[in-house]
């Protein structure tokens, strides 16, 4: 006769509302093994799939998904001509705020070095590639932008030509690929007001030094448009990507580029690791620290309702001791009390998980491996924290029951 | 002559040392028979429950020897055998409430009792059924203790002290939380089982009402038990 079943049974609005209690706690420790996957996921997912061999940026940095990392659009060039390189692209990557619909709408802005990079390696949900060299783009679904969607971005509109889902940056926000030139107008956008002004300081400048002075036709040149100035050329890319040729040595081309002071390269591996050991570490052992202390509270709550139930039975513990039950028979009246409980509520965490995960803002992502060791977790909690029960139902006299 | 269910041979109990030292009971001796039925009474506090509990086994005498059925159990303090494992097999209680486990049925009630002493659960089930029937609340056998009259509790409890077939019964006050009327059934049933089952019966009672149904009489008196005669002796030419 399984006694735990029964009192459970016989307690069981208790037991229902303490496990579902427990349930939605482990749901949570759940969630958080599950939100750190997804957040690993979507830091790597773009470098996994861009599918370059070699990131070169600025010399001393850590690549522009660390820190802000410009290099020269020629460094592209001279990339290529580098033996073992079947093929350099510039790559921009920035993040910005708009309003869209009222909200505000946070995107990572890719550029792809079009005409050699059309997209190809992203995958599509719907719609195509970028076809043309401006003023088209390619937007996660997670953005809420459609099909056919005009989107305005500093000074021009941009069409959503594609559309792809589950692609977004290390911070949760969608992805949106452009051309490198429209990603950097969108980048170094500012108002109108803005460029005459400092057209006109930068007349001013000219014109009070002795180089100005002696050639006037410098004062003009000041006043005219920054992209005809070397000195304020246009802005640099976040980096280069190199491919390598079939069978190409990489160690030996990574030698090469480590002889150029202006850049740093890495490989992919080293981009992933520097993105997962920056961000990611530290909401790693944030979210290691949320799962500990959920599992002490769900060992303490599952202690106290266990120690509970046994001091409502401590008469019929008593009974037990007096007709001669062995202390095995009590003992499994209460650790198996603790089990089913520990047990239900780890049922009720991943059902409600699997209803709730999809619908979190950010990709939670439960391996076969976190919902085992949670199992095992759940089984070594119960465990522990039935002892409490336990010690206090071994010290029951049986002639407790004798009292009135 | 048949061994005794219970010896009982100069059993002192003393609470306490010094001045706040109480003797409960001074060297009480009793014997019961199989198939006996033995009243205890006495005053509060004379000592009557420190000799049951002390037979119990689950309140050890500062001296004294306990036999049952045979053998030597208890040698003051000192247990002589496994005493749970002895409580499981020869003995059989019954008390002033039911105290029957609430989260059981009826029928269960009774199966645990022989579940805990190795039975095989189906075999316990048809044995605790019997035993439900014999006592007539086999139709309440499928019912929890809140759902059962106190007569009917306590029969679940005679039950329950019946299953393994023990040597001996020791109640306490088991009529003491029903009227006169299932009191007095209530005692009429321990006859019964004494003679049918044959087992010793000692039952710790104030209800002076049923003495008719003890085969003897204990009185306890500051700490001592004097043996008191019945009506059936005291009838006696």
């Amino acid at each position: 006769m399984n006694l735990a079943v029964r009192d459970i049974r016989h307690n069981a609005g208790r037991f229902i509302f303490t496990t579902l209690g427990i349930g939605l706690l482990l749901m949570v420790v759940l969630g958080m093994s599950g939100i750190y996957r997804g957040l690993i996921y979507e830091a790597t997912l773009l470098v996994d799939r861009i599918g370059a061999d070699l990131w070169i940026v600025q010399g001393g940095t850590r690549g522009p998904f660390a820190e802000m990392s410009r290099v020269s659009a020629s460094l592209e060039d001279r990339a290529r001509a580098v033996p073992g390189v079947a093929s350099a692209r510039r790559f921009v990557s920035h993040t910005i705020q708009r309003e869209h619909r009222g909200k505000p709408l946070r995107i990572v802005v890719e550029g792809l070095s079009w005409p050699e990079d059309r997209g190809a390696w992203i995958p599509l949900i719907a719609g195509r590639g970028i076809e043309r060299a401006h003023f088209e783009m390619i937007a996660d679904a997670s953005l809420g932008m459609t099909l056919g969607e005009r989107i305005e971005l500093g000074k021009d509109v941009y069409e959503v030509v594609g559309l792809t889902r589950g692609l977004v940056g290390s911070s949760g926000d969608g992805l949106a690929f452009f051309t490198v030139s429209d990603a950097m107008a969108i980048q170094f956008d500012v108002p109108g007001e803005t460029v005459r002004l400092e057209r006109e300081a930068r007349r001013e400048r000219v014109a009070a030094s002795d180089l100005g002075r002696m050639q006037p036709e410098f004062i003009e040149r000041a006043a005219g448009l920054s992209s005809g100035i070397p000195a304020f050329a246009k802005p640099q890319v976040s980096s280069v990507l190199v491919t390598l040729s079939p069978g190409a040595d990489m160690d030996a081309v990574r030698t090469t580029f480590g002889n150029w002071p202006d850049i740093t390269v890495y490989s992919t591996q080293q981009q992933k690791d520097l993105l997962l050991s920056g961000m990611v570490d530290k909401a790693k052992r944030q979210l290691g620290l949320f799962r500990v202390l959920l599992i002490l509270i769900s060992t303490i709550i599952i202690a106290l309702i266990i120690y509970t139930l046994t001091l409502d039975k401590v008469r019929d513990i008593a009974l037990l001791k007096l007709i001669g039950a062995r202390n095995g028979v009590i003992i499994g009246l209460i650790l198996q009390q603790a089990l089913l409980m520990g047990a239900v509520g780890y049922l009720i965490a991943w059902g409600l998980g699997r209803f709730a995960f999809p619908r979190f803002p950010r990709l939670v992502i439960i391996e076969v491996a976190d919902l085992v060791s949670l199992a095992v977790i759940v089984a070594g909690i119960s465990t522990a924290a039935s002892v409490l029960g336990i010690w206090k139902a071994m010290r029951v006299e049986p002639n407790t029951v004798l009292a009135a | 002559m048949s061994t005794p269910a219970v010896e009982v041979q100069n059993l002192r109990k003393v609470y306490g040392s010094g001045h706040t030292e109480v003797v409960a009971v001074r060297d009480a001796s009793l014997s019961i028979a199989r198939g006996e039925v033995v009243g205890m009474l006495g005053p509060s506090g004379s000592g009557k429950s420190t000799i049951l509990t002390a037979m119990a086994l689950i309140n050890l005498p500062t001296s004294g020897r306990i036999t049952i059925d045979g053998t030597p159990v208890l040698d003051g303090p000192k247990a002589l055998v496994d005493l749970r494992a002895f409580r499981r097999r020869h003995l059989g209680f019954v008390f002033q409430k039911a105290n029957l486990i609430p989260f059981l049925t009826a029928l269960e009630n009774v199966q645990i009792a022989l579940e805990v002493n190795d039975t095989r659960p189906r075999q316990a089930k048809r044995r605790a059924m019997e035993l439900l029937d014999y006592l007539d609340v086999g139709p309440r056998a499928h019912n929890l203790p809140v759902a059962l009259s106190g007569g009917e509790q306590q029969r679940v409890a005679v039950a329950r002290a019946l299953a393994n077939k023990p040597g001996l019964i020791l109640a306490d006050e088991p009529t003491a939380a029903l009227d006169s009327q299932r009191g007095r059934q209530v005692m009429e049933l321990f006859g019964k089982v004494a003679r049918e089952q044959n087992a010793g019966v000692i039952v710790v009672t104030h209800d002076h009402r049923t003495l008719d149904v003890f085969d003897r009489i204990l009185e306890m008196e500051d700490g001592g038990l004097i043996e008191r005669p019945t009506s059936q002796t005291q009838s006696k030419p």
